[in-house]
């Protein structure tokens, strides 16, 4: 579904992703983990098309289509989702609204008519449930005055309303409490289905206790430097960063 | 600059809707103004006399005033010797008539501006007085509104058939003294709207003037009067759009209100005037004059205003709030893009007790648009237990607009409580990003963004009007993030 093949990326003059490659198969849940500044935030962010990055080498394919020519709205129409880590508060636009204006986009992309009100009325309310939610936030306007967990299932909300092909998850474990990021793991696990895959970008391995991962990728210095299975983020959680960081800072001593 | 920026700008960078110009043959006065305009222009209304020596006294009294410079807008002199005080379709007179009278090309004017002036056309609910150039040239629904009691007619009618409530009113709320552009006005008037609603009549419909500048290097110098009596209810609209020229045309008006004794007036306004071009020329100087008095007890008196148009604004309709538990509001909406310039806001005067007055300001900067908030809100020593609360918010798309607010507070009655409020946002990327994320184009991203921050404001403006501002708000931005 996906493939990264030597993607290169900077911010302004600094090089941050140096060459990524990935693939990532339909029903296959992915997770990249690192430390800060490893490069797996600005890898979603590459995918989902944010512009303060520039692509300077390699390329990413979805379905056989070249992903680094579309605008982001093309992409999410194409079916790529992201969860953003810290998600955008717009006053005054209720969150149906913007949800709804969202769907339909998508929906007209793929050739389907627009969803009426009570037809998206019980799609909402249904996935609300699924979720856990608390009906109230769907008239608010879009996460204004939401708490830290709120937000992060306002996401969790919009991935199961716009039923991406692929859904990148930015951190969405960070700043949540236990009971949080339980439900917020439910919420993924309902959405896991053998058509959609899944990039499930994190700090820490918490997550990945909820949401089991089918591979685990590890970031340094803006690569991925070990790829393997759930036995590798234990291992991370045992060992730490530090030794990675030891081997990065041979890698660059080789570059130079 | 990012692409995002890029793709913004372009979207703003619409074109003005309703520039074209009337083919139509214009009887005008030759440019210039002295006494001798002022009679000409009265005998051809054919006005009482009191109101030819109320004209000459402001004229006398505005010779003596100097233009005012305390605003935030910048422009070259205006040369009052070079406008043209009186333009008017050619062999257009006076008084009501049928639509059937009425030029077809004047028709087909406003059918083109969405405002059918036809019978069978017509908007439901709604009752216009047309105004082009210097003159009404056709009133809707007066019939029926005169079955109720409610005169709604131009100025000019109003002068001749009703001059004891034109006399007692014209010029109560602002004297011709009051400023520099009040005077002028006062002097060389030409038409305008008048409305009176009796004793305990609610009108059934929105009253609305359209006024449309059409003739070249000429001013428009409107005067509307609305006057609701006791317990009365009144909703009235104005709206407004100029044909595209080069050079600036001034647009100088003044509107007075009236409200008694439990009595209600809602007035909105819909301000889309040419704004000149991208490089800033032509566009119309809106200097206006608008001011309520809450006379009566337990008046209201509300403002609200989306001011998209104009190369400069300089507006600040206010309310006096002398009767006990009066009521001011005042909710705007004030876009520049390009090259112009607003200094808008509000004055709340509290003068009697338990009065109470809200401001709710959104000024909306983009391309090199200078916006600014000027409100007053003063509580006179008399106005016991007076509440204001204000709120202004500025949105700034791009990095070469400016957005500025100039509060001034003015408490004289220690029980008085007054609250201000204000901010200043920046349309983020993030926001713009983030809509882009669920498949929302920028133009959509943007609109959605301004039609919430402006939310609060617009759903204050009459349901019939209501959709039509959302959609000259997005039109007016298309092309200004950068």
């Amino acid at each position: 579904m996906l493939e990264i093949k030597n993607l290169h990326a900077k911010a302004g003059d600094k090089l941050i992703l140096r060459g990524v490659n990935l693939k990532v198969g339909a029903g296959e849940v992915h997770a990249i983990m690192g430390p800060n500044g490893s490069g797996k935030s600005t890898l979603a962010q590459v995918i989902a098309g944010r512009d303060l990055y520039e692509v300077t080498e390699g390329e990413v394919l979805f379905e056989g289509k070249n992903l680094l020519e579309l605008a982001p709205e093309e992409r999410a129409r194409e079916g790529i989702f992201m969860a953003f880590q810290y998600p955008v508060e717009i006053p005054g636009v209720s969150n149906l609204y913007f949800l709804r204006t969202a769907l339909n986009s998508v929906r007209k992309h793929r050739g389907l008519e627009e969803m009426d009100v009570m037809d998206f009325m019980a799609l909402v309310r249904e996935r609300v449930k699924l979720l856990g939610m608390n009906e109230a936030l769907l008239e608010r306007p879009v996460n204004e005055g939401f708490s830290g967990g709120e937000k992060k299932r306002n996401e969790i909300l919009q991935l199961a309303v716009l039923e991406p092909r692929l859904a990148i998850l930015d951190e969405t474990d960070s700043g949540l409490d236990i009971d949080a990021l339980k439900a917020v793991a439910a919420g993924i696990n309902a959405m896991r289905s053998p058509e959609r895959a899944m990039i499930v970008v994190t700090h820490y391995q918490r997550l990945l206790e909820y949401v089991e991962p089918d591979f685990v990728h590890v970031m340094a210095d803006g690569r991925i430097v070990r790829s393997g299975d759930k036995q590798l983020a234990r291992e991370l959680e045992r060992q730490g960063y530090a030794w990675l960081e030891e081997e990065a800072a041979l890698a660059q001593e080789n570059r130079a | 600059m990012s692409t995002a920026s890029q793709e913004i700008q372009a979207l703003t960078q619409q074109e003005y809707k309703y520039g074209f110009e009337t083919p139509i043959e214009i009887e005008a006065f030759p440019p210039g103004l002295n006494e001798d305009i002022i009679r000409e222009i009265s005998a051809r209304k054919h006005e009482p006399k009191f109101l030819l020596e109320w004209r000459l006294k402001a004229y006398r009294h505005w010779l003596t005033m100097k233009e005012p410079t305390w605003a935030n807008v910048k422009y070259p002199p205006i040369d009052y010797q070079k406008i043209v005080y009186f333009a008017a379709p050619k062999g257009w007179k006076k008084g009501p008539k049928s639509i059937e009278e009425v030029d077809p090309e004047l028709l087909r004017t406003y059918e083109k501006l969405g405002i059918p002036l036809h019978e069978r056309e017509r908007l439901a609910g709604v009752a216009v007085d047309a105004v082009f150039d210097s003159v009404s040239v056709a009133t809707t629904l007066q019939e029926k509104l005169a079955e109720l009691g409610i005169i709604f007619c131009s100025f000019s009618e109003a002068a001749e058939k009703h001059p004891e409530l034109v006399e007692r009113y014209l010029g109560s709320v602002v004297p011709y003294t009051d400023n520099f552009f009040a005077a002028l006005n006062s002097a060389v008037f030409s038409d305008g709207s008048f409305c009176y609603v009796p004793k305990g009549v609610r009108c059934p419909v929105e009253l609305s003037t359209y006024f449309r500048i059409n003739a070249r290097d000429t001013g428009q110098f409107e005067r509307t009067l609305i006057i609701a009596d006791e317990g009365a209810y009144v909703s009235y609209l104005e709206g407004c759009t100029a044909p595209i020229r080069d050079s600036n045309q001034l647009h100088a008006a003044v509107v007075e209100l009236v409200a008694h004794d439990y009595a209600t007036i809602k007035y909105s306004t819909v301000q889309n005037w040419y704004p000149g071009d991208k490089q800033g020329r032509g566009g119309i100087y809106n200097f206006v004059t608008k001011r309520g008095k809450c006379l009566g007890k337990y008046s209201k008196i509300s403002w609200t205003q989306l001011e998209t148009g104009s190369a400069i604004t300089w507006k600040y309709p206010s309310c006096l709030l002398i009767g006990e538990g009066s009521v001011g509001e005042f909710y705007s909406v004030a876009v520049t893009n390009n090259h112009q310039q607003a200094d808008t806001g509000t004055k709340m005067i509290h003068i009697g007790r338990n009065t109470r007055s809200t401001i709710v300001s959104k000024g909306i900067s983009a391309g090199h648009g200078q916006n600014s908030y000027r409100g007053m809100v003063k509580i006179l020593p008399g106005a016991e237990n007076a509440r204001n609360f204000s709120q202004c918010d500025s949105m700034l798309l791009g990095n070469q607009c400016g957005a500025h607010t100039f509060p001034y507070l003015e408490v004289k009655n220690p029980t008085a409580r007054v609250e201000h409020e204000a901010s200043v946002s920046r349309i983020g990327e993030d926001q713009i990003f983030y809509c882009r994320q669920r498949g929302l184009s920028t133009e959509d991203a943007v609109s959605m963004i301004v039609s919430g921050f402006t939310r609060q404001v617009i759903q204050e403006l009459p349901m019939e009007f209501a959709v039509e501002a959302q959609r000259l708000l997005s039109v007016s931005l298309e092309g200004s993030v950068g």
